[in-house]
């Protein structure tokens, strides 16, 4: 058994060491917001928080992700309401949706620690994030309206 | 509902003899038998088979098709609403189960909105009319003193009952004939025509969502599948002895290859069925297999092209569409411009790849799946499990993207082979690299044309040859010549005034499993046909712009079948869906006067343009690029569609944003290739799509207002992308690339 904390909660999980997080979430604790696109760390569907740093919870064994603070999308907020979240609604970003979850852990672990990012450093921080459906000028959009919104907030 | 109810509206559909003159077009025939399958509403009231109606006032409208990204689980329902004079916040959608009474559910192109436009209103309209006819029976007074508003029935001295409170009264009621049916005046729309958010948005946002992957039964087991890396291989040993001692793994299958062509069928493999994923494909990478080799086995992709290559651009081909006399007009010509185009094979790579969870219990089979098309997964199912199909149920999930690889139910198939087998809920999990190495391919293709121009800089004479391997290949064992169906894809339905024209088809024999990719063969031939107009215009020293407005000539409807070819016009007719040659010249115009077309640019910079029709629909795209020391950036995009009514601007426009970056990943990077008949690449360090980086900082879209019908949005953006890009490239540096991806002669 290996001791987890996600979203604040722990879990005693029966899984070997070195299976990847994304797979513990998903299949173990059945927190599918987090999404499978590549299992290398090509794609960033996987993206989840690391003590507040962005990860790819593929590449993430367990034995190593059991030692910090894990955050998922199920986590961020409540009803949807982080204000990465409501910049995405308002831009009406997703398209399929499938990889809004790492997009959104993305942008909000930039947030974090950029409040006020630039074009630039918002592609920079947001490449490892693919997106097929081709939504990435609202995502831009959404991130520059979200740090916005919170340097109004605060 | 209760059966006696459910009997005697069967019976009065009966005598009013409803299917004759009634509501019911294009095969949508409301079965009963099937209506307890595609509501689950413990007190809704069935109005149709799209619409019903809970005591509390919720209604409930049936989305059919499968949404991939399009926003059509929002757009079709909300037709519905409008017409029906619901309140869109009291509207739940619900998902169809496979069901032929809806008419074709296969989500594909382009043509929910075109096919079902007038059908959704038809439904929301006889919803409306049995609510109002409910209210005047319930008032006692005429029912055109009655009309629906705002989820409610309000009688002209303004007395009102709201829609939940005549669900059961309504739901008793005959289905209204078409001709009771009025449908709103476009003035009247309330959402039609409105950017209504998608109703999936919040649970997008949230992580909140149920894709293919997300399904989980009690019990279930996961199945990763080591399949036959080449087509048409089969399993010649296998030892599974390591992958049973995986810790997780409880069962090793095999899946039998099924003899070509390879249709929808399995690929032949093993697959390693475990309690959780990683055990999955853990087991899988300590399965040792052999494989015999195939006819397949020998195909390598470059040679393959390079002899189509030589071949469309020596030898003659079968002619398809023949105008005037081409020999002659190229004989009386001294001018002459000659060009090859290659374009490679590609991958669909949506984001989730192939998913399916299915179980069998008692000779029924239950799947969840992120399909497009969920009869054609039923129809498949029955026939790999041989059983009836009713007995095979399809939930369709949201779809991680679908972009047409998940018209193909061939890992649908797999989880109900294996469910049966292992006697468990099993989920079928494609990697990555299955999903990369084991597609149905977009088409590679290789083009030949020659032009001929007068003094003037017309063009008096267009020769085109074409060779790529046909979807029918898939289906067909040795079919290798595109049909006329496929060639009106761009390549027969040229729009240019020029007086003699010939098109050739040459063979090209199939060696993968060809399918469809979001807009098909509009992707090589837009390429062939919008690179060659440009490259006329450059010969014949005209602006590309002019030239092309020129060549398209005269406001005119499009025939072919006077010149030998069967258009195929998406199976509309010409009629109810003319080719307008000026719509086509409307979008280059107004586009290209929405941009600073034939500004002064310093060296290395440069405009490129394409327009094309296709899915009905009229899309001119104007890209910029800058080139310098040999890197290749875009730096706008711009694109104008026409593509008639248009129901949720805003997702419309997201489509064709997405058109924009779809079309940049597959001109700029997308390329699969084969050696000794295996795809060498695997996952997206190999098959790169765009990254947010790569995509201009400007890319905007707009619409041409209309009120004419709805054509299609999905895919009529991509074509345009690659051939702006490329003449783009040449108006920059004079440097003219006829192969795609463009990474072959640049860094982007």
């Amino acid at each position: 058994m290996i001791k987890l904390k996600v979203n604040g909660d722990l879990h005693e999980v029966d899984a070997e060491a070195d299976t990847p997080l994304l797979w513990v979430l998903r299949d173990f604790l059945g927190l599918r917001g987090t999404k499978f696109g590549c299992g290398k760390g090509l794609c960033g569907a996987c993206t989840i928080h690391l003590n507040g740093k962005a990860m790819r919870s593929c590449q993430l064994p367990l034995s190593l992700a059991a030692e910090g603070d894990i955050l998922t999308i199920e986590g961020l907020s409540s009803n949807a309401s982080h204000n990465v979240q409501r910049a995405w609604q308002d831009n009406n970003v997703p398209q399929c949706g499938y990889c809004q979850s790492g997009q959104i852990m993305s942008a909000a672990a930039l947030l974090a620690s950029n409040a006020n990012p630039t074009d630039t450093e918002i592609d920079t921080a947001m490449s490892g994030n693919l997106c097929r459906c081709g939504t990435y000028p609202r995502i831009r959009a959404a991130i520059s309206q979200a740090a916005k919104d919170r340097g109004e907030n605060t | 509902m209760s059966t006696i109810e459910k009997i005697s509206r069967r019976r009065l559909l009966q005598l009013t003899g409803i299917s004759a003159g009634g509501l019911v077009l294009a095969g949508l025939v409301p079965a009963l038998s099937g209506m307890t399958n595609i509501l689950d509403s413990a007190d809704g009231q069935t109005l149709n088979i799209f619409v019903s109606v809970r005591s509390d006032g919720r209604v409930e409208i049936i989305a059919h098709r499968s949404e991939m990204g399009t926003g059509i689980r929002t757009s079709l329902p909300q037709v519905v609403a409008d017409e029906m004079g619901a309140n869109w916040g009291q509207v739940k959608v619900i998902q169809g189960l496979a069901n032929s009474d809806y008419g074709s559910q296969n989500t594909d192109g382009s043509r929910s909105v075109r096919d079902f436009y007038t059908i959704m209103r038809q439904m929301g309209a006889s919803a409306r009319f049995m609510l109002e006819e409910a209210a005047a029976h319930v008032w006692g007074v005429p029912h055109s003193e009655c009309a629906a508003s705002d989820h409610q029935v309000k009688h002209i001295d303004g007395r009102v009952l709201g829609f939940g409170e005549l669900a059961v009264h309504a739901a008793k009621l005959p289905l209204p004939g078409l001709a009771s049916l009025t449908l709103k005046a476009p003035e009247q729309f309330k959402y039609i025509g409105k950017s209504v958010p998608i109703v999936d948005l919040q649970d997008m946002t949230s992580g909140n969502t149920t894709y293919g992957i997300d399904v989980s039964l009690p019990g279930m087991l996961y199945a990763s599948i080591e399949r036959a890396p080449f087509l048409g291989g089969k399993i010649e040993s296998f030892d599974d002895s390591a992958a049973r001692k995986v810790k997780g793994v409880v069962q090793v299958v095999s899946i039998e290859a099924r003899p070509l062509p390879a249709k929808f069928n399995p690929i032949g493999g093993v697959a390693v069925v475990a309690s959780n994923t990683w055990s999955a494909m853990r087991g899988r990478e300590a399965l040792k297999l052999k494989w015999r080799e195939s006819e397949h086995t020998q195909h390598d992709s470059n040679v393959y092209l390079d002899a189509l290559a030589v071949d469309v651009s020596s030898n003659p081909g079968e002619v398809v569409r023949q105008r005037g006399d081409l020999d002659t007009a190229m004989s009386a010509s001294s001018s002459h411009v000659e060009a090859t185009y290659r374009t490679p094979y590609l991958a669909h790579a949506s984001m989730e790849p192939p998913m399916a969870t299915a179980v069998v219990r008692d000779g029924v089979c239950e799947i969840w799946t992120c399909t497009q098309a969920p009869q054609v997964a039923q129809a498949e199912i029955a026939k790999a499990l041989g059983i009836d199909e009713k007995s095979v149920k399809v939930h369709v999930t949201l779809l991680g993207g679908g972009f047409g690889r998940k018209s193909k139910p061939d890992y649908v198939v797999e989880a109900a082979l294996l469910a049966r087998q292992v006697g468990k809920p099993v989920q079928v999990v494609w990697s990555r690299e299955d999903d990369i190495r084991h597609d149905f391919f977009h088409a590679c293709c290789a083009q030949y044309y020659k032009g001929a121009l007068d003094d003037k800089g017309k063009v008096v004479a267009w020769l085109a040859r074409e060779a790529a391997p046909p979807i029918g290949s898939t289906f067909t064992a040795g079919e290798n010549l595109m049909s006329d169906g496929a060639l009106s894809q761009t390549f027969g339905s040229i729009p240019f005034e020029i007086p003699n024209i010939r098109l050739e088809r040459n063979k090209a024999n199939g060696h993968a499993r060809i399918g469809w990719m979001r807009s098909v063969y509009n992707i090589p031939f837009g390429f062939g046909v919008g690179s060659f107009v440009d490259e006329l215009a450059h010969s014949a020293g005209k602006d590309p712009r002019d030239f092309l407005l020129e060549l398209i000539g005269e406001d005119r409807h499009l025939e072919f079948a006077s010149e030998g070819f069967d258009f195929g016009n998406h199976g509309r007719t010409l009629t109810d869906f003319p080719y307008e040659t000026a719509r086509l010249k409307h979008v280059v115009r107004d586009l290209t006067a929405r941009i600073p077309w034939g500004e002064k640019l310093p060296d290395g910079e440069g405009w490129g343009l394409c327009a094309l029709r296709s899915f009905l629909s009229y899309v001119a795209v104007a890209v910029k690029v800058r080139v310098s020391a040999n890197k290749l950036e875009v730096t706008q995009m711009h694109c104008l569609a026409d593509c008639g009514t248009v129901v949720n601007p805003d997702r419309v426009h997201a489509q064709l944003e997405g058109a924009m970056t779809f079309g940049l990943s597959l001109a700029l990077m997308g390329e699969i290739t084969f050696e000794q008949g295996v795809v060498e690449q695997s996952n997206f360090h190999d098959y790169p799509i765009a990254r947010i980086n790569q995509v201009p900082a400007v890319i905007k879209t707009y619409l041409v207002p209309s009120d004419k019908a709805p054509s299609g949005i999905g895919e009529p953006g991509v074509p345009p992308v690659a051939p702006a890009i490329a003449n783009a490239v040449f108006a920059a540096i004079g440097r003219r690339v006829r192969e795609l991806p463009l990474n072959k002669n640049f860094t982007v």
